[in-house]
């Protein structure tokens, strides 16, 4: 009954531990190390990490940034929203706002572009599917990171963080095309 | 001054006042439940796109409700019956200013029917996490914050029961083990409510409009230093329970009291710093900070729970081994009492959480896979695997304890309740596992509608997603059902379950004290240590648990297995860095 009564001992930090105790602790312990450098040897061999700039911006100052590269580079429109095809390598932005993804994007197949979001007002969540990249865009602040799309086709942004009562219609679209 | 009574069947002693305190804890914290458990079905129903019961606002705002009442109210109120329990009962000690333990818990009840109001009224359906910049009514946020102060008050009534308990020598030696847990628990619940205070407390003062702005990133690291840490109390105070339950049933001791109280220990020193696993994708925090606080310092809490993991069974499994249960590997586990609902909702809770929670959770918090799991509905059925199961669980089964002892009944419907745990575990897990699936494919939590009706560009996921979202429905209403059982039991035996003493009558059940009469023991007897344990060998090759170890070799190779997987999944995602 020892479990809900005072331990036996009195000093019952010098009882030794029992074997199996102790191997069990020392496999859980060499696991828990290689979980742990999984996350470095990945930050250095893997190709999916996220960056760690991001700049605090106000919504007014990067609409500006949105602003000009839609002026600069659209080529279309759908639903309403301009589609932007930026030229491989440059910086594309991207911003969320209850509820919408704007503008659409184009990109080329295995180029790299410096992708930027933010959000105009509350939490949004930038859920790329199907690929199945998720970021949390925060008002605020601006991430900025290097995207290589490497399958071509037609991309949707969906809005996981709740940013109510439209938080179903904030769709985005993202089109790659082959080269 | 009488004021114990002690227990016929157990020998537990009952302070007056505690016992009372208990019993109107668990009695808040079963209303609660029954509150998040009917919003549960509106949530799970709505969610199943063929059903789609509820329209989208009715369905945010009874989500936040089903969120605050489960994860926050019924966990809370229980817990602290736990820590009165562990504190007075387990030491057999008066409890300390038994006053100001009734204040906090009216300012508990105060605070939660506040918030449920305010989420009642419609205006603040901004989800248990109420994410700054979206804001809700100030009543919403001040309703929490009585109610976190309610349960500060609550842990130091514990630690003042300690101190006494200490100084009136009531007991030999040190703690026991199951009240170190309760003292670890109540650590992190302080560590839990200084955070909630310094992010609510600004944001209510925004809502009323004293303070301009609020930084909704500097929201998220502190919030979530609350939200996180809340669920690490679950985590200690139910592996206390796990303790005190195989002490009941089965005389257990622990393995070595050395190595179950340094895992708690470990738990104090790192498990709070998993506040980092929800902002792993957020930016403006780096990679160094993500990577040594996910990991909880190198994952040594998660080498904790491992431990606990060992332990546990194991201890029981050597209790079981010296009575004579020793064929093979496990006769120690197919003779144990799977008819008894306070065993068999321990042992499911105790799988389920290492299992399915414990392994999600590592995997999703690793710095660079939570990019394919971050927001998906693999979050709540994570979760729902550790909490709903693994604390819930584990509360339930200690309520079938605690009837006979606590409010002197015996079960009503007791073959309801031999189901109960059956029924409610393999209804969550048929959702858990559904749910993580579906998680895997994309879907979004918190998400009315996974057909994207009325908006402008368009969007479809793949049909496996919707038939994996209505198992999960199919699971969720299983779960329930289980939850339905556990409260039609435990009022019905509160209501109409067989006296065991005359004097425990109706109001005794809803924490007025027995008549004085009962209460005839002025001072009990100290507490002896545990006895000295005959050196004896039940198991095989030196090991006294071999069959719990097998046990753990199985969870070490699902976990290293789905670990991998999730890179490999990773690695097929589009290049980013």
């Amino acid at each position: 009954m020892s479990s809900f009564l005072p331990p036996s001992e009195r000093i019952w930090w010098n009882t030794p531990i029992g074997k199996q105790e102790i191997i069990w602790i020392g496999i859980a312990l060499v696991w828990c190390l290689i979980m742990f450098l999984m996350m470095p040897y990945w930050h250095i061999y893997g190709k999916q990490n996220l960056s760690n700039e991001a700049y605090q911006t106000t919504p007014a100052h990067y609409q500006v940034k949105v602003d000009e590269m839609v002026a600069k580079y659209k080529v279309g429109e759908e639903a309403g929203i301009p589609v932007v095809k930026p030229p491989a390598g440059s910086d594309v932005y991207m911003l969320g706002r209850l509820w919408q993804w704007y503008p659409i994007l184009e990109l080329e197949q295995n180029q790299s572009y410096r992708l930027h979001l933010s959000s105009m007002d509350w939490n949004h969540g930038f859920s790329l599917q199907p690929v199945n990249i998720n970021l949390q865009i925060v008002p605020g602040y601006e991430m900025v990171l290097t995207v290589t799309p490497d399958t071509a086709g037609e991309f949707t942004v969906v809005c996981n963080e709740f940013c109510g009562i439209g938080h179903h219609l904030m769709l985005g679209k993202i089109y790659v095309k082959e080269n | 001054m009488a004021q114990f009574r002690v227990c016929p069947d157990t020998g537990f002693f009952f302070d007056k006042s505690a016992e009372s305190l208990i019993k109107a804890n668990a009695v808040a914290a079963a209303v609660s439940l029954l509150i998040a458990g009917v919003l549960a079905l509106g949530v799970i129903l709505t969610r199943w796109q063929e059903v789609h019961l509820l329209p989208a606002d009715l369905f945010y705002q009874v989500l936040t409700a089903h969120g605050i009442n489960a994860l926050l109210f019924w966990i809370i109120f229980f817990e602290i019956a736990i820590l009165y329990f562990a504190s007075s009962t387990l030491l057999r000690t008066r409890l300390a200013a038994p006053r100001w333990a009734w204040l906090g818990f009216a300012l508990m009840i105060i605070g939660a029917v506040m918030n449920n109001i305010a989420v009642l009224q419609g205006n603040s359906s901004v989800m248990m996490t109420s994410y700054a910049p979206m804001q809700a009514e100030p009543h919403f946020y001040l309703g929490l914050i009585l109610f976190a102060v309610g349960a500060l008050i609550g842990c130091f009534v514990f630690l003042g029961t300690l101190v006494i308990a200490r100084d009136d020598r009531t007991y030999e030696g040190s703690l026991p083990l199951v009240t170190f847990g309760a003292l670890t628990a109540c650590i992190i619940a302080i560590f839990t409510i200084a955070c909630g205070a310094i992010i609510l407390v600004p944001t209510w003062l925004w809502s009323i409009g004293y303070i301009s702005h609020i930084d909704a990133a500097m929201y998220r690291v502190i919030w979530w230093g609350m939200g996180h840490s809340s669920q690490q109390i679950n985590v200690a105070a139910h592996v206390s329970v796990w303790y005190l339950i195989i002490g009941v049933l089965f005389n257990a001791r622990p393995m070595s009291e050395k190595v179950s109280r340094t895992a708690f220990l470990l738990y104090i020193l790192f498990l709070q710093l998993a506040s980092a696993h929800h902002i792993l994708v957020d930016p403006g925090i780096s990679s160094e900070w993500k990577v040594f606080n996910t990991s909880y310092a190198m994952y040594l809490a998660v080498l904790a729970s491992m431990i606990h993991g060992l332990t546990v069974p194991g201890s029981m499994e050597v209790a079981q081994r010296a009575k004579g249960y020793t064929k093979g590997m496990f006769e120690w586990l197919r003779k144990a009492p799977w008819g008894n609902p306070v065993f068999s909702g321990f042992f499911l809770a105790l799988i389920i959480f290492g299992f399915i929670g414990g392994i999600t959770g590592v995997v999703m918090g690793t710095e660079q896979i939570n990019i394919i799991i971050h927001n998906t509905i693999y979050v709540p059925a994570h979760f729902h695997a550790t909490v709903a199961v693994g604390t819930t669980l584990t509360f339930m089964a200690l309520t079938y304890l605690l009837i006979p002892l606590v409010f002197r009944r015996a079960l009503f419907l007791p073959w309801m309740a031999k189901w109960q745990p059956y029924v409610f575990s393999a209804g969550m897990t048929l959702m858990i596992l559904f749910q993580l699936g579906a998680g895997t494919l994309g879907v979004s939590r918190r998400h009315w509608d996974m057909d994207f009706t009325g908006a402008m560009l368009s969007f479809e996921y793949p049909g496996t997603a919707y038939t994996l979202m209505a198992v999960a429905g199919v699971g969720g209403v299983l779960g329930v059902l289980g939850g339905a059982m556990y409260l039609i039991v435990t009022v019905g035996s509160l209501l109409f379950g067989k006296k065991l003493d005359q004097s425990a009558g109706f109001l005794q059940s809803f924490g007025v004290p027995m008549p004085a009469s009962s209460y005839n023991i002025t001072q009990p007897e100290r507490l002896q240590m545990a006895p000295k344990l005959a050196v004896e060998e039940h198991g095989s090759a030196g090991f006294e648990a071999p069959g719990t170890f097998v046990l753990a070799i199985a969870l070490l190779v699902c976990f290293v297995v789905y670990y991998f997987i999730n890179w490999d999944y990773l690695a097929s995602v589009w290049p980013i860095s």
